[in-house]
């Protein structure tokens, strides 16, 4: 517990630099600043928009107002202080998740505020791409073992020779099935969250949105899968020449009990190594293969505040992502020290 | 010496002969030597700056095909597509002759047209010379059935006037009664203007094969003028690549990405791997507070979202591929090789011929650099070899989002277009496929050799 606390605290800190890197990086062209002045102004004029007092001012007197009110409040939260300081307050809001409103972008429940067009779509791309890792993860520790006890058969050679396949990132698979299966064959659709227009009932929204994950799942499977068997099996033989394992075959244990005790056991840390390195890289890839299947999720966002030059929004979702690949990492921290007791002590 | 001796072992020559002696091994090097090959050729036939004015100039394809299939697509389809058919008319003061003010000329160019389908387009193109009144022009197609039609009277506009006859409205209208008075059936098909030229008059869609002649009359208003036109009946098929939806080859984009690709790949997989070995090494050598503040900047870069940080600072910035390499070096030099590498530091740290060098005074640098770099470089080798492809990918990835530089050619940049103008749902497979094949082959084989040099420097790896 204490160990997952300090760990905790050390990405949180991490999480921390890492936000102000890229606040950095977006203010070198002063995004950041534009953001929180726009934000500003807004919430001013509709103040004075709501207040009877003001109706009877001309337009010229009104804006002159607003200017003025516009300077104290800069003044007041300190955005009119040099960049060193005025980056903290930046630091604060984005820390906070207080990310802003977007330019021309809204959510689908109509919300301007960044964070709420983010949170709408952020579990549409976890169900997809967890899906995908998570079946990735058993095929290959599954197929990986079944493998290593087929050391030298055809299948371990097919594996092998085809692992250099693997270097084809999903998303690049996945232009090639949407050639087969919709331009080609016609029996899948190309890309989308659902039919259109949405089936009614949960059943059939449910298959619906299935039939639209079958590609982009695939896509990814096909992907890793020879690379990521190989990988499996090549950890599994390690182990499997260790003397230990040798005296348990001559104590005569089954196979399996062979496979559970004396190979996953020690096998799982480096294992679980690689998946930490392809979750993280998931949320990554996500973000392409969501726009080649216009999957509407944290990716589909990303491109489409790209294509309306929507800086809010661009910001936003890479602070998002900053802290979902801490959350990644200190989640995959704690399932090692479940599995690996030296961490425990060492921490 | 014992480390002396493991160098030697890693001469070029050594290392080619053993990489040859895979099946992987020598198909890489094959790919790579084909590459290098097209590379060269590009760079010399093609030079970089008139090709990129070229690529991106709105009028010097003009009289090529849109979205034209690759000449050998054909093999698919079985079908004889339609080529180009360019006739260039020359009327001058050699075949002009006088009829009291004006001088008449006639230019008559045959043609044979036995392709299985219509053409796309019909332009053509006018260059005039002339001095006070512009040329009144005449255009006939004869064909081989002897109907001779007339399909345009008209007063060039300019000196460079085009007609575009494929999208002309009235000619269309007028060819389509005609068409119909022919054939005098109820038809299922809509006439335009090319399939009403090259077609049976019947009430199925046929081309009329045979020998085609356009005639082209002109009245000028002076002996000294003169004229020239290019007529241009569209094919569908282009070139080894075809041509995308604004005429431009291909294969010239094609070729071109080759080294765009290939140095940005190469060029970011090298430096990379060498900053990071040498960051490694330095945190891995000076331990304390150097490889504490090394270790937690590793840290940080693990949780720096990468690609939409990549792509914040290319919508941002407007970069170009050599811009964005920067970049990306710089957002990975402290990425996670950085671990690896420092564990294998901290091994050879405790060797022996490191602690001799420490007893005769060798410099903490020549240390790092002289002696444990070249030690750690083999094993290290691998990795960059295999890295190539992920950075030859993430230009594509980039071209995708549309966020790089549009004017430079790149494979991922081809893609792209492709995407944007919907070639998987228009059937325009080869603009996705050759492409997408290129970048394919160009990661399988850096990969292929990655994996052969991982075996030879990691022996352990040729048992399993």
């Amino acid at each position: 517990m204490k160990y997952i606390l300090k760990r905790g605290l050390s990405l949180f800190l991490t999480v921390v630099v890492a936000v102000y890197l890229t606040i950095v990086i977006a203010n070198a062209g002063g995004y950041v600043d534009k953001i929180v002045e726009t934000e500003l102004r807004f919430n001013i004029a509709t103040r004075f928009k709501d207040d009877p007092s003001f109706r009877n001012l001309s337009e010229e007197q009104q804006k002159e107002l607003i200017e003025s009110r516009f300077k104290h409040e800069m003044k007041r939260r300190g955005l009119d202080m040099p960049f060193p300081i005025r980056s903290m307050y930046h630091l604060r809001d984005a820390i906070t998740l207080n990310l802003g409103r977007a330019m021309y972008m809204t959510s689908d429940g109509g919300s301007a505020l960044v964070r709420n067009i983010i949170l709408e779509r952020l579990p549409v791309t976890v169900i997809l791409f967890t899906t995908a890792t998570v079946v990735n993860f058993f095929l290959h520790l599954f197929l990986g073992l079944r493998l290593s006890r087929k050391y030298g058969s055809f299948w371990d050679k097919l594996v092998i020779a085809l692992s250099p396949t693997s270097v084809i990132p999903g998303w690049f698979y996945g232009i090639f099935l949407i050639m087969i299966f919709y331009s080609w064959l016609h029996i899948l659709p190309a890309g989308g969250l659902v039919d259109y227009p949405p089936p009614s009932g949960t059943i059939p929204y449910f298959l619906s949105v299935l039939k639209h994950m079958i590609l982009p799942l695939a896509s990814w499977i096909i992907a890793s899968l020879f690379l990521g068997i190989y990988q499996e099996r090549t950890f599994f033989l390690i182990y499997s020449t260790e003397d230990y394992v040798e005296v348990a075959k001559a104590k005569g244990l089954t196979p399996r009990q062979i496979e559970n005790r004396y190979l996953l056991k020690p096998a799982l840390p480096p294992v679980i190594t690689g998946f930490a390195l392809s979750v993280i890289s998931s949320w990554t890839g996500a973000i392409v293969t969501e726009a080649v299947f216009n999957w509407p999720g944290l990716g589909r966002v990303i491109s489409q505040a790209i294509s309306y030059f929507d800086a809010p929004v661009i910001v936003g979702v890479t602070v998002v992502y900053a802290y979902l690949l801490a959350i990644t990492v200190l989640a995959l921290d704690i399932i090692y020290a479940i599995v690996d007791p030296r961490m425990r002590i060492q921490g | 010496m014992k480390g002396q001796e493991i160098i030697s072992e890693y001469s070029f020559k050594g290392i080619l002969k053993e990489v040859l002696s895979y099946k992987a091994g020598v198909s890489a090097l094959v790919i790579l030597a084909f590459f290098g090959i097209l590379i060269v050729y590009t760079v010399i036939a093609l030079p970089y700056k008139e090709t990129i004015a070229l690529w991106n100039s709105s009028t010097a394809f003009l009289k090529n095909p849109r979205n034209a299939e690759p000449v050998w697509w054909s093999i698919f389809t079985r079908k004889k597509k339609p080529r180009n058919v360019e006739l260039n008319m020359d009327i001058n003061s050699a075949n002009l002759t006088q009829e009291g003010n004006i001088f008449r000329g006639e230019v008559r160019r045959d043609f044979v047209y036995d392709y299985d389908d219509f053409p796309t387009e019909f332009n053509i193109f006018f260059n005039a010379n002339y001095k006070k009144s512009s040329p009144i022009v005449r255009v006939y197609l004869v064909r081989p059935d002897g109907d001779k039609i007339l399909l345009k009277e008209h007063t060039l506009r300019s000196q460079d006037d085009t007609l575009y006859l494929s999208n002309d409205f009235s000619l269309e209208n007028k060819l389509d009664t005609y068409v119909r008075s022919k054939i005098n059936e109820p038809i299922d098909f809509s006439i335009t203007t090319t399939r009403a030229l090259f077609m049976k008059y019947s009430n199925k869609l046929e081309v009329l094969k045979g020998s085609y002649s356009l005639i082209l009359e002109a009245e000028l208003g002076n002996k000294e003028d003169s004229l020239t036109a290019d007529v241009v009946f569209y094919g569908s098929v282009y070139g080894i690549a075809g041509t995308d939806h604004l005429r431009r080859p291909i294969h010239i984009a094609l070729l071109w990405g080759a080294p765009l690709d290939l140095s940005f790949g190469l060029g970011a997989s090298l430096s990379i791997t060498i900053i990071q070995l040498i960051i490694a090494t330095i945190s891995g050598w000076f331990s304390g507070l150097t490889d504490a503040l090394i270790q937690r900047f590793t840290e940080v870069y693990m949780v720096l979202p990468f690609l939409p940080i990549m792509i914040m600072i290319s919508l941002f910035y407007k970069l170009n591929l050599w811009s964005l390499l920067a970049v990306v070096v710089l957002l990975s030099i402290f990425g996670f090789g950085i671990k690896t590498t420092r564990a294998l530091v901290l091994q050879v740290k405790t060797l022996p011929y490191i602690e001799s060098a420490q007893t005769y005074g060798a410099s903490n640098w020549r240390i790092i650099f002289l002696y444990i770099i070249p030690k750690i470089l083999p094993p290290v080798i691998p990795g960059l070899v295999a890295s190539v492809p992920v950075y030859v990918f993430l230009e594509a990835i980039l071209s995708m989002f549309g966020v790089l530089d549009p004017t430079q050619p790149t494979w991922g940049k081809i893609i792209e277009d492709a995407f944007s103008n919907g070639a998987l749902y228009k059937g325009y497979f080869y603009w996705v496929l050759i492409p997408s094949s290129l970048l394919i082959l160009t990661a399988i084989s850096f990969s292929l050799l990655g994996f052969v040099l991982d075996r030879i420097v990691n022996p352990k790896l040729k048992e399993l």
